[in-house]
C-alpha cells in the first residue's frame, strides 16, 4: 500500500536490471543522497558529525570489507583492525612522503590497493587451508600488523605513541585555498567520507550483480562444486582478499584521519576486529547495506546506553558497566539474531518492506 | 664462542611449559569439536567466568572445597543452558553460524562476568587455601615456588604439576571417547546430526553432557592458568593463542592437543629467543606461533592428527 512495484513493466532486460527496479527506491535514495549532502553538513553540529556520522562511515567501511569477505566469499576473519592498521598507516606515510601534488583520497586509494596486496599475502593460504583453519592467517595478518608499526617507528614518523594528522594533509586539489573553506572542518571530512564510502558501497552493490559477485557467492557456498563448474576458485579467493582488504584499509584511513584525528597502534587492537565481527553477524552476513545497519548499532548502542542512563536514571554509569552491558547485549543480540533471522537486521528491513508492500493485507 | 645449549634446553623446557598450558585450553575446545562439529569460540571467556566466579567466592571467605563445588556446579548449570537456549534451537544449522553463536556467547559472558563480579585483576595462590599434603603422598608441596634442579635447569614444580593434570584429563577423555558409550554416541553426533538423531541418539542430553563436562574442563585449566598468571581478561587472549595450538593438533584430536600445544609452546619461545635476535627485532612471539601454525597447516591441511576430510559435491 505504502509501498508498490504495481505499474512499473520492465521492457526490456538491462531495465529489468537496474539497480532500484521500483520507482519509489529510487526516488527514495535521490532524496537520501541530496539530504545527506546538502541538508546535513548544514544543519548538524560538529557534534553530531564528529561523534556520530563520521564513525558511522568509517566503521560501515571496514564492516562492508569483511562482510565482502565473510559474508560474500565465506572466507572467515578475524584480522580486521590489522588491515585498518596497514591502510591507516600507509595512507599517512603516502601523505608525508610524497611530493605536493598527493592528496587524500588518492593516498588512500594508493594505500587501500596497497593494503589489498598485503591482504592477498595473507589470503594465500586459502588456497589450501579452508574453514576455520584459515582464522590462524588472519589472526596472523591482525598480530603482525601491530608487531610490524610497533617494531618500526619510522612508520609513524618516530613518534613515540601517537601523530596528531597534520590539517594541511586534508586539503586537496587546492579546493581549501581557491575558495576560501577549512578543509580540515568536520563538515569538510564529513563530505569526504561520505563520498569516498559512498562510492564504494555503490561499486560494492554492483561487484555483487556481476559474475564477479556470482563467483564469491558459488565459492562461498561450495568451492569444490564451484570449481566444478569452471569457476577459477583460486583466483575468486584472491580477487575477495584484495577487495575486502582494499575496503578495510580505506575504513582504517578514515576512521584515523576523519574520525580520531590522531594515528596509533592502539587504535587497532583485537577487540576492534570483534566489534567489526559483530557490526557484520547483526547487520547480515551477505548485505551490502546490513554492513552499515550494524554499523550504526553496534557503535550507537554504548551512547544511547549511556545517555539514557544519564537522563532516565540521574547518575551517569560507569564506562566499565556501559562496556559489560554493551557485551551482553551484542552477545544476545546475536545469538537471538542467528536463531530468529540468520540474515540479521537486513533481512529484518526486507521483511519490513515487504509488509508495507501488502499492508493492509498479510500477504 | 660455541653455541650455548644449557640454555637452549632451558629455552625448550620453558617453551614445553606453556605449551601445556595451551593445551589445558585446546582440550576444552576439542571435546565440543569432536561431540559437536562446532568451534567454541567461547572456551576463553569461560575459563574467566569459571576461575573468576572461583576466586570472588574464595575471596568472601568460602572455603577452599566449598568454593571449588559451587563453581563446578555453576559450570553444569551453565552447560545446561547453553544447550537448552543456543545448542538446540541451532541444531542443523550451517557451522558458520554455530560459529557465530558461539562468538556471541562468549560476548555475553565476558560481559556477565565482569558485570556480575568485576574486571579488576585477581591473584590466586592456591596455596592460601589448601594444604596438599592430602593430596601428596611423598609429602613434597606442590604449589610453593621452588625448583628441581636438573642438568642446571629449574623446572618449576607447579608446570610438573600442570603437565600430570594435562596428561591425565587427555587420557581419561580419550578412553572415554574410544570406548564408552556416551563416547561412541558423541562420535556419531559430531559426524552428523540429523543421522545421530534417527537413530536415536538424544542430542540434548547428550549435548548438555558435553558443555558441562567442558565447563569442569575450563574450570580446571582457568584455576591452572589462574595460579600461573592471574585472573583477568589476559584469560580470554589465552584462548587466541590456544588457536594454532588445536589446529596443529587437529580439531578432532585429543592427544593432538598435547603435541600441538609442546609444538607452540618450544616453536614460541626458540623463535623468539633465537629468531628474534637473527632479525634484530623483539616481540616477534606475539605473531611467530600463528605463522609456526601456517607453515604446518600448509603441508597437512587439516592438521597433524586431524580427521581427513573427504569432499564431495
Amino acid at each position: 500500500m505504502f509501498y508498490r512495484e504495481t505499474g512499473t513493466f520492465s521492457t526490456s532486460y538491462i531495465e529489468d536490471r537496474k539497480l532500484f527496479p521500483i520507482p519509489f527506491d529510487k526516488w527514495a535514495m535521490g532524496v537520501f543522497l541530496l539530504v545527506m549532502v546538502f541538508v546535513v553538513p548544514f544543519i548538524a553540529s560538529d557534534y553530531w558529525l564528529a561523534a556520530h556520522l563520521i564513525p558511522i562511515l568509517a566503521y560501515g567501511c571496514a564492516a562492508l570489507g569483511l562482510n565482502l569477505l565473510t559474508g560474500m566469499t565465506g572466507q572467515l576473519s578475524l584480522g580486521t583492525a590489522g588491515f585498518m592498521c596497514f591502510g591507516a598507516f600507509f595512507t599517512f606515510n603516502i601523505m608525508l612522503r610524497s611530493p605536493e601534488w598527493m592528496n587524500l583520497p588518492l593516498a588512500m586509494l594508493l594505500a587501500g590497493s596497497a593494503t589489498g596486496v598485503i591482504g592477498v599475502i595473507f589470503g594465500l593460504p586459502s588456497i589450501r587451508i579452508k574453514g576455520f583453519y584459515l582464522l590462524v592467517s588472519t589472526l596472523a595478518a591482525q598480530y603482525f600488523a601491530l608487531w610490524f608499526f610497533r617494531s618500526y617507528p619510522y612508520f609513524l614518523n618516530y613518534a613515540t605513541a601517537t601523530v596528531t594528522l597534520p590539517d594541511h594533509h586534508f586539503d586537496f586539489f587546492g579546493i581549501g585555498e581557491t575558495f576560501g573553506v577549512d578543509m580540515a572542518s568536520f563538515e569538510a571530512k564529513y563530505l569526504m567520507s561520505f563520498g569516498i564510502v559512498g562510492a564504494l558501497a555503490l561499486f560494492a552493490k554492483n561487484l555483487m550483480r556481476s559474475s564477479t559477485g556470482r563467483n564469491f557467492m558459488a565459492v562461498r557456498d561450495m568451492d569444490i562444486a564451484a570449481s566444478v563448474i569452471g569457476i577459477p576458485v583460486i583466483r575468486t579467493k584472491m580477487l575477495a582478499f584484495f577487495v575486502s582488504c582494499f575496503y578495510c584499509g580505506v575504513g582504517g584511513a578514515l576512521f584515523c584521519y576523519a574520525y580520531l584525528q590522531v594515528l596509533g597502534i592502539r587504535t587497532f587492537e583485537m577487540n576492534r576486529s570483534f566489534e567489526i565481527l559483530f557490526m557484520v553477524i547483526i547487520g547480515g552476513l551477505g548485505s551490502i547495506a546490513g554492513s552499515f545497519y550494524g554499523a550504526i548499532l553496534v557503535y550507537e548502542f554504548p551512547i544511547f546506553f549511556s545517555w539514557a542512563g544519564d537522563y532516565l536514571l540521574g547518575g551517569a554509569f560507569d564506562t566499565a558497566v556501559v562496556d559489560n552491558v554493551a557485551k551482553i547485549i551484542y552477545g544476545i543480540l546475536i545469538i537471538a539474531l542467528l536463531i530468529r533471522e540468520p540474515g540479521g537486521l537486513a533481512a529484518l528491513w526486507a521483511t519490513a518492506k515487504q509488509k508495507l508492500r501488502t499492508w493492509p493485507f498479510p500477504h | 664462542m660455541g653455541f650455548d645449549w644449557v640454555f637452549f634446553i632451558e629455552v625448550v623446557v620453558g617453551g614445553l611449559m606453556s605449551g601445556v598450558m595451551y593445551s589445558l585450553v585446546a582440550i576444552g575446545f576439542v571435546l565440543i569439536y569432536k561431540s559437536s562439529g562446532i568451534f567454541n569460540f567461547a572456551q576463553g571467556t569461560m575459563l574467566l567466568f569459571a576461575s573468576l566466579t572461583f576466586v570472588k567466592l574464595t575471596e568472601g571467605s568460602v572455603n577452599f572445597w566449598v568454593a571449588l563445588l559451587i563453581t563446578m556446579a555453576t559450570m553444569v548449570v551453565f552447560g545446561i543452558l547453553v544447550e537448552r537456549f543456543i545448542m538446540r534451537p541451532l541444531a542443523n544449522q550451517s557451522l558458520l553460524s554455530l560459529f557465530m553463536a558461539t562468538v556471541g556467547l562468549a560476548t555475553l559472558i565476558e560481559g556477565m562476568a565482569q558485570y556480575v563480579w568485576d574486571s579488576a585483576i585477581h591473584g590466586l595462590q592456591m596455596a592460601d587455601f589448601l594444604d596438599l599434603a592430602l593430596l601428596d603422598p611423598v609429602n613434597m608441596t606442590i604449589f610453593v615456588s621452588d625448583y628441581i634442579e636438573w642438568l642446571d635447569i629449574l623446572i618449576s614444580k607447579f608446570d610438573i604439576f600442570a603437565t600430570i593434570v594435562a596428561g591425565s584429563m587427555i587420557l581419561i577423555l580419550a578412553l572415554f571417547f574410544q570406548k564408552t558409550r556416551i563416547g561412541m554416541s558423541l562420535r556419531a553426533v559430531s559426524d552428523d546430526h540429523m543421522a545421530a538423531m534417527a537413530v536415536g541418539i538424544p542430542l540434548s542430553r547428550v549435548w548438555a553432557l558435553v558443555w558441562a563436562v567442558t565447563g569442569i574442563i575450563a574450570l580446571i585449566a582457568g584455576l591452572l592458568w589462574a595460579e600461573r598468571v592471574s585472573v583477568s581478561f589476559t584469560l580470554v587472549e589465552a584462548v587466541l593463542k590456544a588457536l594454532p595450538v588445536i589446529l596443529i593438533g587437529g580439531l578432532t584430536s585429543i592427544p593432538g592437543t598435547i603435541v600441538g600445544g609442546l609444538i607452540i609452546g618450544v616453536g614460541e619461545k626458540v623463535g623468539e629467543i633465537y629468531v628474534g635476535d637473527l632479525i634484530g627485532v623483539q616481540g616477534i612471539e606475539t605473531w611467530f606461533s600463528y605463522f609456526i601454525a601456517l607453515v604446518f597447516l600448509l603441508f597437512r591441511p587439516s592438521g597433524l592428527f586431524g580427521l581427513k576430510t573427504i569432499e564431495r559435491v
